[in-house]
């Protein structure tokens, strides 16, 4: 029942009592704040920096070179275009220094659209991140994955780019987390700091248990026959509800891949449902011109071709500089449920 | 380029003046710095190795058996005698290092056999820093906490933070292993990136100040543009100053007065715990890299003949024992050479190694990496 800030919040608890990490920090990280979404409150290892992007991550690097175990934050995705040459070097030290370095870096950023955050608050990263070999990147679309994809990258020694969907971390799931309480307002009175003075405040942690979503391996959410959607992240739960919209309206059925990895991403569990389906859509809200839906769909034609009954499909966020204030430049740039419901429906019945 | 050539100038006084002096000097002095005379000679010695391979890499880069040489000559004064002072050992009880890509002599003043800076230069496969893949003096040793030298200009600065954070929490617990501290070095040019600024306010926070060494070595140069053409900072050690970081700004090729401005350092920065700004003007006797030439500036201060001839005069060797150590030094760096060039190069074998920790929690790459994503 837990947000994914919550989840978030959970999984470094478990990581700084079970799995060594020895700092949380970034940006209002630590008390009193928490993190601008929460998802950092009452942590014994957080702790705010100045508002430096290059510092948090450059500090994060020099913590993991001497043995320390760092989860950084950038505060939004949208402001982390600055560092991306030290992501860049933090993705190469074990590659550059002939497997001398490793890198046990975690760093968590919220990303895309959908919290009304204008032109600088609704950035997509996963394209770009994409483009950063030796990192591994994930996005989760629920609290469940969202803990157990955390705690994997707090595990995995290379570094990991954790994506939180901005618009998705306040919604709760219908999973209990492992040791979580199933009261549903229990975790909030637990963790979840006060409104107001914090002074005196400490959470009560609930005794959370280790729970791994691997690296690279997808989730086939829902299953058919008549199209593979894959998608990840906040579009997740849109594809799910126009998958089942159109299945109780019109007998069409979807396997629904939910990739919750961006790299190394599922190629096995995509290419067994393109091969079952010969129709295939990529949702995503980043932009459209070098997306990463774009790569999936490269591979799907080189390696899928023959298998294909319809050409494949992407639907995306439009090429635009950004998302405006008022809420028409994002309906009208970002895909909703009824573009994916349209997009669902044109595969399913487009002729073979 | 004018001034430039591979011989040095006609000398009308002829070649290093004899020692009058018959009796060795216990010191050598310069103004009212001192170290004693067996100190001076180590620190000659390993400027001469240092010089010597240098030169030895840039005629490798012009033969053909490498393709790019970027390096240090003119800084060997500073560089030796901060190699020599280092903490060496591997973990938070030791010095870290964040060098750039002009500190061969930190490096064989530590120990570095130089053979492995021509394995690097040479691009083989036996490259233990990084396998043929980096560029020359991009080192990375871990058991002394040399972190990997990157090309990007000055992100060092924004790293050193981090493992002087880690020196300093450890020194709290283990009141036995309180000394080891972050040096990051890099030249004038880069102090104009944020870099740089992160590092001075990182280093400083109320209450949470670190052990940082922060050393720059300015020869006034970045490539072609001359510091003061692009900046209107007098010295670089004054940036320190709103901070409230101690700064010294001194002679780099005066190896007597840089061993003790470094030992003042760097002995701040172990027992206070605090950040030191160093500013060391150095030369840059070889243009930036091979890529402008490398050809020879004679035009600029020679720390290393002004050395020799301070410990000539002074007595502390003569010309015999110079070259003796000349000697000494360019069979080393010829043999290293011969033999760096037997050994065998990169293949496409390499091609993906060591991109990825091996990782119980990745599905599909729980080795290495292997290539994209494939279906099993």
């Amino acid at each position: 029942m837990a947000t994914i800030a919550q989840a978030v919040r959970l999984a470094l608890h478990y990581g700084e009592e079970h799995l060594g990490v020895t700092d949380v920090f970034g940006e209002d990280v630590g008390p009193p704040l928490g993190g601008v979404f929460t998802a950092t409150q009452g942590l014994r290892t957080a702790w705010n920096t100045p508002l430096d992007e290059r510092g948090i991550v450059g500090t994060a690097m020099g913590i993991a070179y001497a043995g320390g175990r760092p989860v950084c934050e950038i505060q939004f995705c949208d402001y982390a275009f600055n560092v991306i040459d030290l992501l860049k070097v933090a993705g190469n030290q074990r590659w550059a220094s002939a497997g001398e370095y490793e890198m046990p870096v975690v760093v968590m950023t919220p990303t895309g659209a959908g919290i009304r955050g204008s032109l600088y608050h609704s950035h997509c990263f996963e394209s770009w991140a994409s483009r950063l070999p030796g990192w591994k990147v994930v996005m989760p679309s629920n609290a469940l994955d969202a803990y157990g994809l955390m705690i994997a990258a707090i595990k995995d020694p290379n570094p990991v780019l954790v994506l939180l969907p901005k618009a998705l971390l306040r919604a709760k799931d219908t999973r209990l987390i492992p040791g979580e309480p199933a009261e549903p307002d229990e975790l909030s009175r637990m963790i979840d700091a006060p409104i107001g003075d914090r002074t005196d405040w400490r959470p009560q942690w609930p005794d959370v248990q280790e729970y791994v979503v691997p690296i690279g391996k997808g989730e086939l959410v829902r299953e058919g026959t008549d199209g593979t959607v894959i998608s990840y992240g906040r579009p997740l739960p849109l594809c799910v509800q126009a998958a089942d919209e159109l299945a109780r309206d019109h007998g069409h059925s979807f396997d629904v891949i939910d990739l919750r990895s961006i790299f190394p991403y599922d190629w096995d569990l995509i290419s067994r449902s393109v091969q079952k389906t010969g129709r295939v859509l990529v949702v995503n809200e980043d932009t459209e011109v070098t997306n990463f839906g774009e790569h999936l769909i490269r591979r799907v034609v080189d390696e899928h071709f023959y298998d294909l009954a319809v050409r494949p499909r992407a639907l995306m966020g439009k090429h635009v500089p950004g998302i405006g204030m008022n809420q028409a430049y994002e309906t009208n740039s970002v895909p909703q449920l009824g573009d994916v419901r349209a997009a669902l429906r044109e595969l399913a019945t487009d002729p073979a | 380029m004018p001034g430039t050539s591979e011989d040095p100038p006609d000398n009308e006084s002829g070649a290093v003046r004899r020692a009058v002096r018959t009796v060795a000097p216990a010191v050598v002095r310069s103004g009212r710095e001192v170290v004693s005379a067996e100190l001076a000679l180590t620190v000659f010695r390993q400027m001469i190795r240092t010089r010597a391979l240098e030169e030895r890499s840039i005629k490798m880069s012009k033969s053909g058996e490498a393709y790019f040489w970027i390096g240090g000559p003119g800084e060997e004064a500073f560089n030796v005698c901060l190699g020599l002072q280092v903490h060496k050992g591997h973990g938070p009880a030791h010095d870290y290092l964040h060098l750039h890509y002009r500190n061969a002599g930190v490096m064989l003043a530590m120990g570095m056999p130089m053979i492995d800076h021509v394995r690097q230069l040479a691009m083989r496969a036996t490259d233990p820093h990084s396998r043929g893949r980096n560029f020359v003096g991009h080192y990375a040793v871990k058991a002394w906490n040399v972190v990997p030298v990157t090309s990007v200009i000055e992100v060092q600065y924004a790293m050193a933070p981090g493992t002087a954070l880690v020196q300093k929490r450890h020194g709290e617990r283990h009141p036995d292993q309180a000394e080891g501290i972050s040096v990051v070095v890099g030249g004038e040019a880069g102090t104009a990136e944020g870099d740089f600024e992160t590092c001075l306010n990182w280093s400083t926070r109320p209450g949470q100040e670190l052990p940082v060494l922060m050393a720059v070595t300015n020869n006034r140069w970045g490539i072609s543009t001359d510091f003061q053409a692009v900046s209107a900072e007098q010295r670089i050690a004054d940036r320190a100053a709103p901070y409230g970081i101690r700064a010294e700004t001194v002679d780099g090729n005066d190896p007597v007065a840089v061993w003790n401005a470094l030992d003042r350092a760097m002995r701040y920065c172990r027992r206070e715990r605090k950040p030191f700004l160093l500013e060391a003007m150095v030369s840059r006797l070889h243009g930036h890299s091979s890529s402008s030439g490398a050809q020879r500036e004679w035009g600029q201060a020679d720390p290393l003949t002004a050395f020799e001839q301070r410990l000539v005069d002074g007595g502390a060797i003569d010309p015999a024992g110079v070259k003796g150590l000349w000697d000494e030094a360019k069979a080393e760096a010829d043999a290293a050479v011969v033999a760096a060039m037997r050994e065998p190069e990169p293949t496409r074998e390499d091609v993906y190694r060591d991109s990825y920790a091996p990782s119980e929690v990745d599905a599909v790459y729980p080795n290495d990496y292997t290539g994209l994503p494939a279906a099993k």
